[in-house]
């Protein structure tokens, strides 16, 4: 059976962290209606999806078990839930917040490590080879930069600066 | 019309030139023009779920370089429009933001100042253009073809971005430009669903089980094709449509177009001059329906 939860000092510190990310700033304006869960098409293919319980798990302070989830990388953003959220919580914003405390914690889903790999030595997901020039030429569409060193120097200098 | 830049992102440059070719053919001939700009890079999009700030200092590096051409960004991806809208909003509206990012890009040599406006082609076509100067510039009504919209969710929201010119909850947008062309928009329930093209790399069976039921509920209403204004979600519901159906043990064979796409043949140009041999689900019967060669 499943222990009581507690809500301790660590609990509520949790519910600080992601206050204080960009995003996470409307999660105490949450009542659990469940409006979200309602209007969310992954949880209409995948029962196991649902936000209301990731916005309960947060406010409880379940840090390891929120992060650790597969759920909030599930989060199709959509905003439909935050469209629709009487209280303004912002959900779309909250998962995104979440994501990025996990990526703090080092937890990072290999799609996103290869696809900020991509952008920080090509600046983009997909590389403009000479062939796809070549492509657009015939297409009669203009040429693009093959790489943009801008982007390195961007990651760099911020808080993905070790994500290589 | 004041000209624009137009912004490509990742995608649609080497998977979707159909979706580039029609829209620049479209634009032109709707005396639009376009800046181009050849280093924009990635929107900062896929970014924003690993860490916002770096993904605000991308969106702000590709606004500053619109706004070295003194023009405002035309985005032709729903995802590219979103994150560009909504962090140009930010950086206009909230100085210490704007200092913060500044901060970022001083080391490639750019500041921005926060003045340039984002909009996706669909949104300039309704909003600049104007239905009006559509209809005139339709030579060949696309009667008898029955068109589902499907509108992307970052075309319409956060609506908060957005300043009103659709709603989130019961979008027209797009089905009075399919209605200048003659065809029928057809409306159906889920027609605001998401395709699920943003899980496709994360778990891709969920992201199909997503954008089938779209599918399933297109196939019911016997519609001649799609109607889309986003390379992703045409990546989910054409480039994927095979994998749905050996998957999901189903059949579609429905046709996929960009928007331009079927406002160009309504303008009365040639179906390979829109790019129709790229897409890989043959549209020759939705054609010939119209009365079209393909």
């Amino acid at each position: 059976m499943a222990e009581p939860i507690k809500i301790d000092k660590e609990a509520l510190s949790f519910r600080d962290e992601v206050l204080n990310t960009p995003g996470g700033e409307h999660l105490l304006r949450c009542f659990a209606c469940g409006t979200c869960t309602a209007s969310c098409p992954v949880r209409e293919v995948d029962e196991n999806y649902n936000p209301r319980r990731i916005i309960r798990m947060t406010l409880l302070g379940m840090r390891d078990e929120v992060l650790r989830s597969d759920f909030i990388w599930h989060c199709s953003t959509c905003y439909t839930c935050s469209e629709r959220c009487p209280q303004g919580v912002h959900l779309t914003s909250i998962m995104r917040a979440l994501k990025n405390i996990a990526v703090r914690e080092g937890i990072i889903p290999e799609a996103y490590r290869m696809q900020a790999k991509s952008i920080r030595a090509m600046g983009k997901i997909y590389e403009i080879e000479d062939f796809d020039n070549k492509k657009r030429a015939r297409l009669g569409l203009p040429e693009l930069e093959k790489k943009c060193p801008d982007l390195e120097a961007i990651i760099a200098q911020g808080e993905l600066k070790d994500l290589k | 019309m004041k000209p624009y830049t137009l912004f490509l992102g990742c995608t649609i440059p080497v998977r979707a030139q159909n979706y580039e070719i029609s829209t620049r053919k479209v634009a032109s001939a709707l005396g639009l023009e376009f800046i181009h700009i050849p280093n924009f890079t990635c929107c900062g999009y896929p970014i924003s779920s690993l860490n916002e700030m770096t993904a605000e200092a991308m969106a702000a590096r590709n606004l500053a370089l619109a706004e070295k051409e003194g023009a405002d960004i035309c985005a032709i991806c729903t995802a590219c429009t979103g994150v560009l809208t909504e962090v140009g909003k930010k950086l206009a509206e909230d100085e210490k933001a704007r200092a913060e990012i500044n901060k970022r890009l001083k080391p490639v040599g750019l500041e921005y100042k926060g003045t340039v406006k984002v909009k996706h082609f669909a949104r300039i076509l309704h909003e600049e253009v104007g239905l009006k100067k559509i209809a005139k510039a339709v030579t060949r009504q696309l009667k008898g073809l029955r068109i589902a919209p499907h509108y992307g969710c970052h075309y319409l929201k956060p609506h908060e971005i957005y300043e009103g010119f659709d709603s989130p909850e019961d979008p027209r947008t797009i089905d009075d430009i399919i209605a200048a062309t003659g065809a029928e928009s057809v409306s159906y329930m889920n027609k605001t669903r998401c395709c699920g093209g943003a899980l496709l790399a994360v778990d891709e069976n969920l992201a199909l089980k997503i954008s089938k039921e779209k599918l399933d509920q297109l196939k019911a209403l016997n519609v001649d094709a799609i109607g889309l204004v986003c390379p992703f979600c045409s990546v989910m519901y054409e480039s994927n449509q095979k994998k749905i159906e050996t998957t999901f043990e189903t059949s579609y064979n429905l046709p996929v177009l960009y928007l331009p796409q079927i406002l160009g043949l309504a303008m009365g140009m040639d179906a390979k001059d829109l790019g129709f041999n790229m897409n890989r689900v043959k549209a020759n019967a939705a054609l010939q329906k119209a009365g079209i060669n393909a």
